[in-house]
């Protein structure tokens, strides 16, 4: 091969670019959770990072490679960042640790490392922390509690400190707590439903999820930018919101309103940060439009039907693994060609 | 019938085309600055092949004096251009040089030595709407035109397809979507006239019926100029396109100007069109109007190393060496020397290396104008390069078969229709170098076909061979056979006339009874 080969030329976008805004972009809906629900947060978001990059350097270590060349694309860090927003934000460091690890180690470089793995590493992890770990996984706070001093948010971290009485219930869990026990809708929602809180992120939930609106406005901040294109976010939505309507209209005291569904649970960290991972989404316009689809509806499916609360991670890992499929089968019609790739012919 | 250029449908296509990139432009200040004729250089190098097709038959000797247009090499074959003498002068010889191709070969070439008083052969001057269209493909062919926008492809075999097929719609491409360059931006501005005249020509010429002119929204004096050249015509249309690359590129042009696409196993005149750069247009004028053969271009010559940027008239056998120093030479490490524009351009080693034909550009890039990582990254599947995509392909699954040596799966998903524009190769974030991947893989796909033909051409003399050497056994045998046949013919009959005149009597009247 000529060594020097054109294009002479090269647009402005790095990967190492690519990663920071998208961890700008991520900024606004994380202060928030730090905001909401104080130091303990904060000490959780640090220790996931640090040891995402810690087994990144391991990694590159082990494969012989420069680890510090490795941090800088910054991927290792942007997984770190996304496992701690979908954590209970008063999860104890060893959860934190863990589920990092193994998202950056079995998640990505068992895989082959960055481009590689077929499966959303911090989904992955969530999906792993969840089953081995259920009941610190399922440990929620209500935002009220910022007056924790940073002495006392240690001993959460660090020392399992956390009492019943500090507790809450996210409202997922909650209805289908409720539900369980026969109650119906109209009721467990009562006091416990204000899409106003939801939207700013005063309720209980995991460390980004919970501020609907600061997600949105980062993931358009990214579309605007085109790191992202809005076909996965909204196709999410929309499969979220479609048999959510159907369903809440049909028998509105055994289904959860779509808003409800759509503000809750990480759906717009989800569709916006998640679901449009590039490694783990299709490369295909239509493709992106079916993977979201699918995991917006799997999410609601798994959350009305499953035995979980909430179904993002599940949902996410299951349309990964069709990615493969999805690219093949929706690949674009060729210029001059029709789709099934015979060529045009003349008028 | 006229082409429905803003139906609603292809209203639509253009919301819906969201293909290329936009490299910064760069064009300036060498799209400021007028065309400047360069002086005659010490020596002019002529490479036989600066067209595709077959090369050129020099018909020139050692020593002989040539006059400006006179006629130094012939065309070879149906797909051939000739070569004329861009000024008066002395023959040096013929000589293997450098030549600009991307194997980075040498190829033989005509020098000649300039005598520094221009004379001109005498011109000979028609008036093209008293020629016959084929009258004018064939002036055409001698002056040696090909295409200037860098495709090179002779021009007069073009347009002789319209004496065949119906092309109604010619479209001029003055997009000039490269970096960089500014030529045809330069002139459309100063020699619209020429331009337009150019079209109206090559309309006689294929029978068309109406041109359209399209030019990207960066050139707003071009536009403003080859407008007003075009005031009075009916037929001759200036329409703005979106700058983005690669515009320019012919699919791309004719499908944003007349929502049709050219299908991928045929060619535009199949739906009716048919596509010349600007400059091609304007070196048709001069030649129909004054007989002038194709013996100079423009070329911009830029780039953040090249002190004064600028467009220079050039002798086609320039040496590359002359335009630099003209332009003040450069300032700064000249990172990389291009010739053509930056997305599709050649990088040279040399400047000895001519202008020749199709070179709009040259180029001495810094360091940061590359913009190059020190090595390509992993592919982390951003779709980047299957959105710019200007054809619909996914570069990333064509690269990734063709680095597993599956070359038929990569055909199998598009690489044929890879028009190797290099969009995909600039944004992709890894920097990975797709487009070289996909030039590789058609080449060595070309190399296949090419040895089995030679294979199938092998067998078949082969089969030839044995059926021929089959075909003389068999008849040497049946000669033999014939010879063996007859002899014993004449034995019998020999014995028989011995025995009729042992009793001819007898044997005569039984005949004759
Ligand atoms: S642009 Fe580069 S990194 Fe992105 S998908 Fe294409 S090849 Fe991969
Ligand atoms: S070089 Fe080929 S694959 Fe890449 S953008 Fe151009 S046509 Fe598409």
């Amino acid at each position: 091969m000529n060594p020097i080969s054109s294009p002479h030329a090269h647009g402005a976008r790095s990967v190492g670019r690519v990663m920071l805004l998208v961890m700008l972009a991520l900024t606004p809906a994380t202060l928030a959770g730090f905001w909401h629900f104080g130091w303990p947060a904060v000490m959780l978001w640090c220790v996931t990072i640090l040891t995402a990059l810690f087994a990144e350097a391991f990694c590159a270590r082990m494969a012989e490679r420069s680890a510090s060349a490795m941090i800088a694309d910054g991927s290792a860090m942007l997984t770190g960042w996304l496992l701690a927003l979908s954590l209970p934000p008063w999860a104890p460091w060893w959860i934190a640790a863990a589920g990092a690890a193994f998202a950056v180690v079995v998640g990505k470089h068992a895989f082959g490392g960055l481009g590689q793995n077929l499966f959303n590493p911090a989904m992955a992890a969530r999906v792993m922390l969840l089953i081995s770990f259920p009941v610190e996984m399922t440990q929620w706070v209500a935002p009220q509690a910022t007056d924790l001093p940073p002495l006392a948010a240690l001993g959460v971290t660090f020392g399992g400190n956390i009492t019943d009485a500090m507790t809450s219930a996210s409202l997922l869990g909650h209805v289908k707590a409720e539900a369980s026990r026969g109650i119906a809708l109209s009721q467990s929602l009562t006091g416990f439903w204000d899409p106003q809180a939801f939207g700013f992120g005063q309720r209980a939930g995991s460390l980004g999820e919970t501020s609907a609106l600061l997600l949105v406005g980062g993931g358009i901040f990214l579309a605007a930018l085109r790191i992202i294109t809005l076909r996965i976010p909204t196709a999410f939505m929309l499969g979220v919101a479609l048999p959510a309507i159907l369903a809440n209209f049909l028998a509105p005291d055994s289904y959860l309103p779509p808003l409800a569904h759509l503000l809750t649970g990480g759906v717009m960290l989800g569709a916006f940060f998640i679901a449009t991972d590039y490694v783990t989404s299709p490369s295909t316009p239509l493709g992106q439009w079916i993977f979201g689809l699918g995991c917006g509806a799997l999410t609601w499916i798994i959350r009305t039907w499953g035995a979980y609360p909430e179904g993002i991670a599940f949902a996410v890992l299951l349309m990964n693994s069709a990615v493969p499929l999805i690219d093949r089968a929706t690949r674009p019609r060729i210029f001059g060609r029709r789709r099934d790739g015979h060529s045009l012919t003349a008028p | 019938m006229t082409m429905p250029a803003f139906s609603a449908r292809s209203t639509l296509r253009r919301l819906f085309q969201r293909w290329g990139a936009h490299p910064e432009g760069r064009k300036h200040p060498a799209a400021d600055t007028e065309i400047t004729p360069l002086p005659l250089p010490a020596q002019l190098i002529l490479p036989l092949a600066q067209h595709i097709g077959a090369p050129a038959r020099p018909l020139v000797q050692a020593g002989q004096q040539v006059l400006r247009g006179e006629l130094i090499a012939e065309a070879q074959g149906a797909i051939s251009a000739p070569l004329h003498a861009p000024t008066s002068g002395r023959i040096l010889g013929i000589a293997e040089v450098p030549v600009p191709h991307a194997s980075g070969l040498s190829g033989p070439a005509i020098l000649l030595e300039p005598d520094g008083l221009d004379e001109a052969l005498p011109p000979e001057i028609a008036d093209p709407f008293m020629l016959e269209p084929a009258d004018i493909a064939r002036r055409v062919a001698s002056a040696g035109i090909v295409g200037m926008g860098g495709a090179t492809f002779p021009s007069a075999v073009k347009l002789a397809l319209g004496q065949k097929t119906r092309i109604p719609t010619l479209i001029l491409n003055g997009g000039e979507c490269e970096p960089y360059l500014s030529c045809d931006d330069r002139l459309m501005r100063e020699r619209a006239p020429e331009v337009v005249d150019g079209a109206r020509i090559i309309l006689r010429a294929i029978g068309g019926e109406r041109a359209m002119i399209g030019v990207e929204d960066n050139k707003p004096e071009a536009i403003a100029a080859l407008r007003e050249a075009a005031a009075d015509l009916a037929d001759v249309e200036v329409v703005t396109v979106p700058s983005r690359y690669p515009m320019g590129s012919e699919k791309q042009l004719i499908s944003w100007l007349t929502g049709r696409e050219i299908p991928a196993e045929g060619r535009p005149a199949d739906i009716g069109v048919m596509v010349q750069n600007v400059g091609t247009a304007a070196a048709i004028h001069r030649a129909i109007r004054f007989g002038e053969p194709l013996t100079r271009r423009i070329v911009t010559v830029s780039g953040g190393a090249i002190r004064t940027p600028r467009n220079l008239e050039v002798r086609i056998g320039t040496p590359l060496s002359a335009l630099v120093e003209f332009c003040g030479g450069t300032t700064g490490t000249v990172a990389r020397w291009v010739m053509g524009g930056p997305m599709m351009g050649l990088a040279i080693r040399s400047l000895d290396i001519p202008v020749i034909k199709g070179s709009g550009g040259l180029l001495a890039l810094v360091e940061s104008e590359l913009a190059a990582l020190p090595e390509p990254g992993p592919c982390i599947r951003c779709a980047s390069c299957v959105g710019a995509c200007p054809i619909g392909l996914m570069p990333l699954d064509m690269a990734a078969l063709i680095r597993n040596g599956d070359l038929k799966a990569s055909v199998d998903i598009g690489l044929k229709d890879c028009i190797s524009c290099g969009t995909c190769s600039f944004v992709c974030p890894s920097q990975i170098p797709l487009v070289q991947y996909f030039n590789h893989a058609k080449g060595e796909l070309a190399a296949q076909d090419r040895n089995r033909m030679k294979q199938d051409a092998i067998k078949q003399l082969v089969e030839a061979r044995e059926s021929r050497m089959e075909r003389e056994a068999r008849e040497k045998a049946e000669a033999a056979a014939r010879r063996k046949a007859e002899r014993e013919r004449a034995k019998a009959a020999a014995a028989q006339a011995a025995a009729a005149k042992s009793a001819p009597a007898t044997n005569t009247e039984e005949t004759t009874a």
